[in-house]
This record gives C-alpha cells, structure tokens and sequence, in this order.
C-alpha cells in the first residue's frame, strides 16, 4: 500500500491526545481555552495536510506503516482513503469552531480537556479501517460525554443504556460475522446486530432517545460534537456496507427514510431551540442511510439468481455519492445553524420556541447566519446540500418505488418549513430589551462565517466535490464486490454440503 | 460582423443578462453577511445599475434576435455537476417566451426599485428589504431564463425564499410573521411538486433539459414542439407541474396564502403579487407547454383550475374590505383567466395577457396608499360622493342567500379553514402526541424530568402560525 509522505494521520490523533491530558490539568479556564484551541488548530493541519497529501498521492488508499500502533498491531491501523480523507479535516475543523465560538460566559462549563480526548478519539476512528480496532474506538468514543454527564450531576441512565446496546451488538455482530468468514454473503442473523448498533448510535428511530437526553442534558457544544461528525454513519459504511446483504441494507434504508419523515414532523412541533436542532439533525443524518439504502450487488440477490437489475452498479453508485455529498453538507451546515444556537444561548438561556423572542435587531448576523446554515441543511441551491440531495433524490428513485423519492422530498420540504418557523420564533417578534450588548463576538463571527463560506462555495462549484464523493462511492463497491467475490457464495456452501452429505 | 461574431455577441450579452443580478446580490448581500451594510445611496445605485445593465443587454439580445431572424438561442454553461450518467446542466434560453418575460421583470423590478428605495427611505429594514428584493430579482431572470428543470428550480426556491422574507419584513408584529410562514409553506408544497416532477423527468428523459423533454430539439420553437413523452408520462409529470405553478399562483385550493402576502412593504407587494410571483406559475406551464398538447385530460385539468380560481377570485373579490385584499383578488382573476388561456392553447396571447396585466396591476398597487387621497380628489372635481356602484349578479341571487354567499365570499370560500381543519391540526396534533409520548418515555428511562425544555408549556393552539 502507498504511503503517506508524512505521518499526518498519527499527529493528528496524538495532537489532541497529548493536549487533552495538557488542557485536562490546567486550572485556569481561560488559559485551557486558548490552549486547546492551539491543539485544535494543529490537528486540524494535520487533518488537512493528510487529506491534501492522500489527494496528490492519488491513490485509492494509503497508510501510514512507520507508525508504532501499525507495528504493534501487525497490520495497517492508519489508513486514509477516499471515503475518510475528506471526513477527517471536516471532524477537526467542528472541533477547532466549536471551541473558537465557545464564549469566556461558558469556558468553565465546557470541557476542554474531555474534548480534545474525544477529538483524538474521533480522529483515530476516522483513520481506521480494521473491524476490531474500530469496535474499540466506537466503544471509547462513549466515555467522555458520559463523563461530562456525571460530573455535571444529570441523569446518564438513558445515555448508558443505549450506549451499552450499541457496544453489546457491534461485539457480539462482529463475533458471528467472524463466524462465518470466509462466505460469500452473510446470513441476515449475523449481520443484524451490527444494523442494530448502526441504528442505536446513529440516532434512528426508535433508537433516538439518547439524542435528544444528550441534547437535554449534555453541554450544547458536547452534544454537537457528539453528533455532527456522523460516527454512526461511519461504521455503517465500514463494518455493515462491504458484508451485509441486499436485504439488510434496504432495511436500514426504509427505517432511515421513516425516521427522515418522522424526525421532521417532530421538529416542526418542538418548543425548545436544541430539541429542534437535534430532531432536524436526526432527519437530515438519516438521508445519508437512506443512501445506505440504494445499494444493489450486481449479481442482484446473492441467494437468488436471476435478479440482476439493470445498471445495478450505477445506480448504487449515484444513491452512495448523494449520501457521501449529504454527508458533508449536513455536517458542515448543521455544525453551523448549532454554533449559531449555542451563540444565541449564551446570551439568552434556553431559547423557547414558543414565544417570539425578538432578537434580530440585536444580532443580524447570527439572524442571516441561522437562515443560510439553516437552509443549506436541507440543501437550498446554492449551497452544496442541493446537488447532494439531487443526487441522492435521484439514486433513491432509481433503486425504490417512486414513493421514497418523494418521502425524501417531502421531508426535506418539512425540514425547510422547520427551519423557517424556527427561524422566525428567534429572531422576530417585539425586539427583546437587553441592558447589556448581544452582538456577534469576533470569535463567534469567524466560525460561522467561514462554515458560511464553505457552504456557499461547495455550493458554487459542487463538481469537485462531487467527483471526489463518487471516486469513495465507486471505491466502497469495489470493495464490497471484491468481498463478495473472493469466498463461496452461501448457496454454493449449502450445495457442496447437500452434495457431499449425499456421498 | 460575421455570424461567428454575431453569435458570440449574443452569448456574451445572454451572460450578462444573468450576471448582472448576481453580481448585485453579492454586492448587497455580502457586507451584510460582514456586518457592514452599505449606506442608502450606495444600495440604490447598485441596484440601478444592476438592472440597468442586465435590461439593456435583454433589450440588445432582443434587437439582434430581430435582426438576424434567430428565435431560439441557448446558452449553455457546461455541465456544472457530472458523474458517469448523470449530468446536471446550467442552461439559459433566450426565446419569444423568455425574452419578453426577462425584460418585463425588469422594467418592473427597475421601476419598483427606483419607488422602494424612496419609500423605504430610513426604514429600519431598509437594507435587508434591498438584499431579499436583490435576491427575488436574480430568482426572477434565472427562473425567466432556465434552459432546464433545475435551473429553473434554483430561481424558484430563491423567489420563494425571499417573498416569504419580505411579507414578515415588519417582524415586529406577530401577524405579518405568521403570514410569512404561511406562504413559505405553500411555497415549500410548490418546491416539493417542482423538485419531484424534475426528478420523474430524470427518470424519463434521462435529463431535465425542456428543449429535450418539449421537442423543440428537432428543430421547432416554443410554443411549437412535440413533447417526447406518451400521453400518461405527459399527465403524470404535467399534474405535478400545475401542483408546482398552483401553489406558485395562488390557484385553488392554494388561494388562501395571497390576501396574506399583502402585509408585506407595498412595492414588494405590487411587483411580487401584482406582476412577477404571481404570475410564474402561468409561465411554468407557458414554458412546458408541448406537453399539455400530448394528454387531453392535463389540458382539462389546467382549464378547470384555471376557471375555478377565476370565478372563485372574482367572488372573493368583491367583498374584500381593504384595497390590497382587493387588488390581490382581481389579480388572481385575472391569473385563473391566464391559466385557462394556456389550457385552451392559446398560448401567445396568455404570454401578452401576463405583461398587460402586470403592468396595470403594479401601478394600482402603487397607488393604493394613496387611494383615500384619489377618491377625495375625484370627489372635488365632481362636486359630490363618488356613486355607488352594485353589480347586476347581486340582483340574481335570492334575498335570503345573499349574505350566506356574502359570508362565503368574505371568508375566502373557507378553503383556509378547511385546509386548516383537515389536514395541518390533524398532523400537528398526532406529532404532538408523539412528542409527549417520546418525553415520557425518556423520563420513564432516565428517572427524572428534562428540565430545560419541559418548562416551556405547549403553545395554545396546535400548529397557530402554519394554519
């Protein structure tokens, strides 16, 4: 395998591992603020730098072998390929913004130290490809927002609950699905646990209780942390898409698409800005599995010959590069419209949905910044979300009944209608009397401006983009297709078994 | 010059045409994201310049498209996404439907920008009127101009956006906002029927481009062309188009949202809901028209529609009691009619009868504010009262039915309530209830109650500002 001209993929996980254990015994807030955004900022090189070197490398993967943990392991542990490379400089910069726009008001509240563990944390899954390895990082990936629960005295029993069924069904998936190695396809039994786990971290309906008590109970720059990178999408892509069946990936596909409806209904009913924010990320980081949800093998049915649909492979191709381009432009939109929330939060408190709250005349720029973040979630043109929703639209058209494109469309037009509603609760209404300034702190204005400026411009010139979510789309099926080819098929065991019990 | 020269003329002016509103959106719209928005004068002359240039350059296309006899020019940017056989083209088109209608939403947008930026002097809104009013312009010419479905729905979502915007621009007040909201969310409901025909398009033509899907490919001119779609491809996609241009036009049953639009500044009103919003609906279906002549049966359904919202609007509208309300009633009047001329077929003279009505209809809109001032004028000059006039059809109906009917008419028909009743509290109660379900159980799991977003109560009435 090529290798990385630098080891950027390891700094750029032990940068925010030494600076959390830094960052974690410095007493001053103030100093651990300026300090881990100093870590963020160098990790968030790294992260770039890895993704600029794999892109001129070009190469469908590269790793990074001097690395101890690969030796130790015996076995490429850092990767970066064309579906992680640019998910890692897209992680690091949430964090670097989260923390530039956390005001003094709420340095002592916030974390530093336990956010640059799970920035490290993040950054490591990111770059890994083996099952096991990965296992074990979305396990550790738990711990710290559990942490910030109890030392902030609130409930963590629904938070422990689903997180315990999250790690108890990636083990136990992964156990049987090592089980049958070396078949073909796996049976559906092995391979549930793991939808199982993909569907409790990702939020998916009814699995999305733990969402909206880590939104109730949690920081809001934790919480935001927690979801915005989409980690449950992630070992979807890596642990389920290259094994599971047809069957098992549309599954998860139509449980997607009724949480995409249904958690956009819900967020047109809430009466508080974060459950807002986290029932329209559900909706919107639903369509990436929904994604999931259009890939067909060539072979159609690997049980059942004879179902080959037509261009089965460019259709799986156009449903995945519409989930990779959502992806980001979720990622990236949401991280903002939440920024945006958080800013207005530290100046109001919990932010009712009920009443008007009158803020525009106080703070225009987050009014605008909401509004554009806002909609370029739910992929309004001239933002990056609109091609990714096109594509996805049309991927989903192709693989479904027709129906599934349109409950896509509709809950985007939901989503839409959510957004403005919330937007218009904010921001109008009798102006709000504050004796003290509510404006955009400087801090505050550059990292939703420039999460504005990558939207408008991935917006602008989406081809790019695109292109290079294709490449990790086409990469992912190759894989899965290689997967499939290398053992026996599941029928042709059960054959060689009936044939040689009949000897 | 030389037909190369001509021609490449013609291209550079067709870029200008969309140039110019981009580059003045990005001129307002961008210190404002900054927080350094310009002054007054600055914003007005941008403005003007802006829809200057891009009107001389329609009106320069328009001589040369004379002159050389050319009734169809395309202007296509390239692919601007592709991957293997999906392609999603920018196109511009420049023909005897596009032209006339560019220049018409510009002359309006020109004169009416020139009206606002007098009356809006030294509002507090006043630059963020002209950045959502910059922005309903470039909607207006990409939508005017689209060569393809999603061009077109990228011009569309932008004029829905900032109308929305601009009738809760008082936002001090709770009622202009609810209004804004009620629009968004006809509008989002013409978006999603837009967004689902483009996509059924890609599906049936492999692309969304109109010369394609129209036939005008094989050498005819809108409003020639023979769709290449058979007659229940053509009904399928054609219904979710007159869905699309219905919720866009106020046509029933989506006629509820346009009294409301008024509570907007009066020049957003005239030029939105007198002249240009009001009337993309008629031009969507003007621009798809080959289609309507392949299936009878989405023929007749665009003349019912279009009959329906013309006696409906005619009904509504002679009991409004505000001017605005009136004015927006004769409007829609006048669009059923439009949209009835379209189903007949008689497409050029609903193209004449759109520029005709919008420039009557945005002059009296503009002078609606004055209009206590005319009546006392007119009164002077004459000496007495104006005369009451009542109409002959009051006379048909039975004494004992007329204030049922007058009742009907003020209350729109009860079309909003209906809607409200039937179909957004029935929704927004059942997510309610699942709301309190998930709150619940959440409780039930965690032991205790979320306390930050539990202390705000349920607003009184389920889904107030959506219905």
């Amino acid at each position: 395998m090529t290798e990385l001209h630098f080891p950027w993929l390891g700094l750029a996980i032990l940068i925010p591992f030494v600076g959390s254990a830094l960052v974690g015994r410095l007493r001053d807030a103030d100093r651990g603020r300026n300090w881990s955004l100093v870590f963020c900022g160098a990790t968030l090189v790294c992260a770039t730098g890895a993704w600029l070197d794999f892109a001129l490398l070009e190469v469908p993967e590269a790793d990074e072998r001097g690395n101890v943990l690969s030796g130790l392991f015996g076995t490429d542990l850092l990767v970066v390929d064309q579906l992680s490379a640019p998910l890692l400089p897209m992680t690091a910069l949430i964090y670097a913004l989260t923390a530039i726009a956390t005001v003094r008001t709420k340095v002592r509240r916030f974390s530093f130290g336990w956010t640059l563990a799970s920035e490290a944390i993040a950054m490591a899954t990111f770059s890994c490809k083996h099952p096991w390895v990965l296992i074990v990082l979305l396990a550790a990936g738990v711990i710290p927002p559990h942490l910030e629960l109890r030392a902030r005295g609130k409930p963590t029993r629904v938070h422990v609950l689903h997180m315990t069924a999250f790690v108890v069904l990636l083990v136990l998936g992964q156990v049987l699905v090592d089980r049958e190695a070396g078949q073909r396809s796996h049976s559906f039994w092995a391979v549930a646990p793991l939808l199982g786990a993909v569907l409790v971290r990702s939020g998916i309906v009814p699995f999305h209780c733990w969402m909206a008590d880590m939104f109730e109970h949690a920081t809001f720059g934790t919480a935001l942390l927690r979801v915005t990178p989409m980690v449950g999408a992630y070992a979807a892509f890596r642990l389920l898409l290259p094994i599971a069946p047809d069957e098992v990936l549309h599954v998860l596909g139509w449980i997607s698409l009724v949480t995409a409806a249904y958690a956009s209904g819900m967020a047109l009913v809430q009466r508080e800005a974060r459950r807002f924010f986290c029932y329209l990320f559900l909706s919107q980081s639903a369509l990436v599995l929904v994604g999931l949800g259009t890939v067909v093998s060539p072979e159609g049915h690997l049980d059942v010959p004879g179902m080959i649909p037509p261009g089965a492979a460019e259709i799986s191709a156009i449903g995945l590069t519409g989930a990779l381009c959502v992806w980001l432009s979720v990622g990236l939109a949401l991280t903002g419209l939440g920024l945006t929330l958080r800013a207005l939060e530290a100046r109001r408190g919990r932010l009712s949905m009920v009443e008007f709250q009158g803020l525009y005349e106080h703070t225009p720029n987050l009014a605008m910044c909401f509004a554009l973040t806002g909609l370029a979630s739910v992929g309004f043109p001239g933002t990056f979300g609109f091609v990714g929703t096109e594509i996805l639209i049309d991927g989903a058209v192709e693989a479904f009944p027709y129906d599934i494109g349109i409950a896509v469309v509709i809950a985007a037009a939901i989503n839409g209608i959510a957004i403005v509603q919330a937007y218009f609760r904010i921001f109008t209404g009798t102006r709000y009397a504050s004796s003290v300034s509510l404006l955009i702190r400087a801090r505050e204005r550059y990292a939703v401006l420039g999460l504005a400026a990558l939207i408008l411009l991935g917006g602008l010139n989406p081809q790019p983009g695109v292109a290079s979510r294709f490449a990790a789309a086409e990469e992912l099926l190759r894989q899965r297709a290689a997967l499939a080819a290398d053992a026996p098929s599941h029928a042709d065991r059960h054959a060689s078994r009936d044939a040689s019990d009949n000897r | 010059m030389t037909h190369e020269q001509q021609e490449l003329l013609i291209q550079v002016l067709g870029l200008a045409v969309v140039i110019a509103p981009a580059v003045m959106v990005l001129c307002v719209g961008l210190p404002t994201l900054l927080g350094r928005p310009l002054a007054e004068q600055t914003t007005a002359r941008i403005l003007q310049s802006a829809i200057a240039a891009g009107l001389a350059a329609s009106l320069a296309i328009l001589a040369l498209m004379l002159s050389l006899g050319t009734r169809h020019v395309p202007i296509e940017l390239g692919n601007w996404v592709v991957i293997t056989d999906y392609h999603f083209s920018i196109k511009f088109v420049f023909d005897r439907l596009s032209v006339p209608f560019v220049i018409f939403s510009f002359i309006l947008c020109g004169v009416i920008g020139a009206f606002a930026n007098r009356y809006m002097h030294r509002e507090r809104g006043y630059n963020r009127f002209f950045v959502f009013y910059a922005v309903f312009v470039l909607g207006m010419v990409v939508t005017a101009l689209a060569g393809t479905i999603e061009t077109l729905f990228a011009g569309w979502e932008l004029v829905g956006l900032s109308s929305a915007l601009l009738v809760a621009f008082y936002h001090d007040r709770p009622a202009p906002v609810r209004n804004g909201l009620r629009v968004w969310v006809v509008y989002r409901i013409s978006d999603a029927a837009l967004l689902i025909a483009a996509v059924v398009m890609h599906h049936l033509t492999g692309e969304g481009d109109f010369d394609k899907l129209t036939g005008l490919t094989s050498g005819g001119f809108w409003p020639e062309g023979t769709a290449q779609l058979d007659a229940p491809h053509a009904l399928a996609v054609g219904l979710l188009l007159l869905d699309a241009a219905a919720a866009k036009s106020a046509l029933v049953p989506f006629s509820g949202w346009l009294p409301r639009a008024m509570e907007g500044p009066t020049p957003s009103s005239a030029v939105f809901y007198g002249a240009l919003s009001v009337h993309l609906g008629a031009f969507l279906l003007l621009r798809v028209s080959p289609i309507l002549d392949v299936s009878p049966t989405l023929s007749a359904s665009v003349v019912c529609v279009g009959l329906v919202t013309a006696i409906f609007a005619a009904f509504a509208a002679r009991v409004q009691t505000d001017i605005k309300s009136a004015l927006s009633f004769a409007s829609l009047t006048q669009v059923g009619i439009i949209v009835t001329e379209i189903g007949l077929g008689l497409r050029y003279i609903a193209l004449i009868h759109i520029i005709s009505h919008g420039f009557l209809r945005t002059l009296q809109f503009v002078r609606a504010p004055t209009l206590l001032l005319d009546y006392r004028n007119m009164e002077n000059a004459i000496g007495s009262s104006l005369p009451r006039l009542s109409g002959s059809w009051e006379r048909l109906i039975p004494a004992r039915f007329r204030s049922w009917f007058y009742r009907l008419a003020l209350e729109r028909g009860y079309l909003d309530a209906w809607l409200a009743d039937w179909i957004v509290h029935p929704v927004i109660r059942a997510f309610q209830w699942c709301d309190a379900m998930e709150r619940r159980w959440t409780t039930f799991l965690a032991g205790s109650r979320a306390e930050g977003s539990d202390r705000f109560g349920p607003s009184t009435e389920p889904g107030d500002d959506l219905a």
